[in-house]
């Protein structure tokens, strides 16, 4: 008979373990709000299909405080959310090479972060030049 | 000159499976010098202090693999890690996580090797040839697709990085899905088609979440979390192609 017993131990609270499974789930976290951000913008879709009248309706509720309060909040985790996940872009991308020297990792999180800041800027451009 | 001596805690993780019903700490006061490694600590402690702790190691140099172990709750190789570094204080070594504990710092690591035979990892040539037809030529370049993959000395720090291991120990996990990259990725193999199986199932590239800490804590710059989430891009063009693809709807 075998005296052998491996002891499994319990991952119970596993990501407040270490810091870095803890800026994991932040990270993970962070999409939920994106998410819920989205469903506001459905909601003004669907505001919008219904007349000028609901359409107004729901831009005034986002000048409400709360909402404010929201936005901010919302912007604040948005800037986490794409740092982090430009962060993990170098991963999830094949080995390449430009003039015969492989792509930094840095490289590739500074172009994703230098396209989403003139991706911002672009958007509110527009948005100013309608308004 | 002689360093003057200086005394450290260690706490060890014991688990003695004929009478322990689960680990208990157990703390040694051990003597070192600057010098002096994790591992070398621990030594010390089954020669001097007490013959039963039970531990892996083998080369004392970051090559063979033995050696790693949960050292204040990080995984590293304590040949590679220094008492130094911990003095003052006391640190604390436990068997690797999301594995299960063996004996004392030993893991079973029986599934690990399971899985590193089931990828075929060495290479399965794109074309027979024979002596005469001289040697398989590869570019530097493509020596570069899989270099830093083809550096894993199958320690298992990975392991117990990967808390997606620890949730579901039937992922394949990060070092075995590199090494299995490793050898998709070299241009004299030819096994893709055969490997791919395990690493498109639910249970390979899939079972990642991209948590990074892999890439982290290897300590020969591997990068497994690089190597499997680039492959999740093929995976997805495979299972959308499979319909379109002669043959292709089989798999």
């Amino acid at each position: 008979m075998s005296n052998r017993r491996p002891y499994v131990r319990s991952m119970d609270g596993w990501w407040k373990r270490d810091a870095y499974f803890v800026s994991y789930m932040a990270r993970e976290v962070t999409s939920v709000f994106v998410a819920a951000y989205a469903v506001v913008l459905l909601a003004g879709l669907v505001r919008l299909g219904q007349g000028e009248a609901a359409f107004n309706g729901w831009l005034q509720y986002l000048t409400t405080p709360w909402m404010k309060v929201f936005h901010l909040i919302v912007l604040a985790v948005f800037c986490y959310h794409t740092w982090s996940w430009f962060k993990i872009m170098p991963k999830t991308m094949p080995i390449m090479f430009v003039g015969g020297k492989r792509v930094q990792p840095g490289t590739i999180t500074g172009t994703g972060l230098a396209a989403a800041v003139v991706a911002c800027l672009a958007v509110l451009f527009i948005v100013g030049g309608v308004s | 000159m002689a360093d003057t001596e200086k005394i450290i805690e260690i706490e060890v993780l014991r688990y003695r499976p004929e009478q322990d019903k689960e680990p208990v700490w157990q703390t040694y006061k051990v003597p070192f010098t600057d010098d002096m490694s994790v591992l070398q600590g621990v030594q010390y402690i089954k020669d001097y202090l007490d013959e039963t702790v039970s531990f892996r190691w083998s080369c004392r140099m970051a090559i063979c693999g033995s050696c790693g172990m949960m050292i204040d709750d990080k995984p590293k190789l304590s040949c590679k890690t220094f008492l130094r570094d911990y003095y003052p204080g006391k640190l604390r070594v436990e068997a690797l996580k999301h594995l299960p504990i063996e004996r004392d710092l030993i893991v079973d690591a029986t599934d690990f090797m399971k899985k590193l035979e089931s990828i075929k990892p060495y290479i399965i040539p794109k074309e027979e040839r024979t002596l005469a037809q001289g040697e398989y030529l590869q570019t530097p370049q493509q020596r570069d697709m899989y270099e830093q993959f083809s550096s894993c000395i199958n320690c298992m720090l990975c392991y117990a990085a990967c808390p997606q291991y620890g949730l579901n120990p039937k992922f394949t996990g990060p070092g075995i899905l590199a090494l299995m990259h490793r050898y998709n990725a070299d241009s004299r193999d030819g096994g893709q088609a055969e490997r791919n199986e395990l690493g498109y199932a639910d249970e390979g590239y899939w079972g990642c979440t991209a948590v990074g800490y892999c890439s982290e804590v290897c300590p020969k710059g591997v990068d497994p979390a690089n190597a499997i989430n680039q492959n999740k891009m093929n995976s997805a063009i495979n299972y959308f192609t499979r319909f379109i693809t002669p043959g292709g709807a089989d798999k």
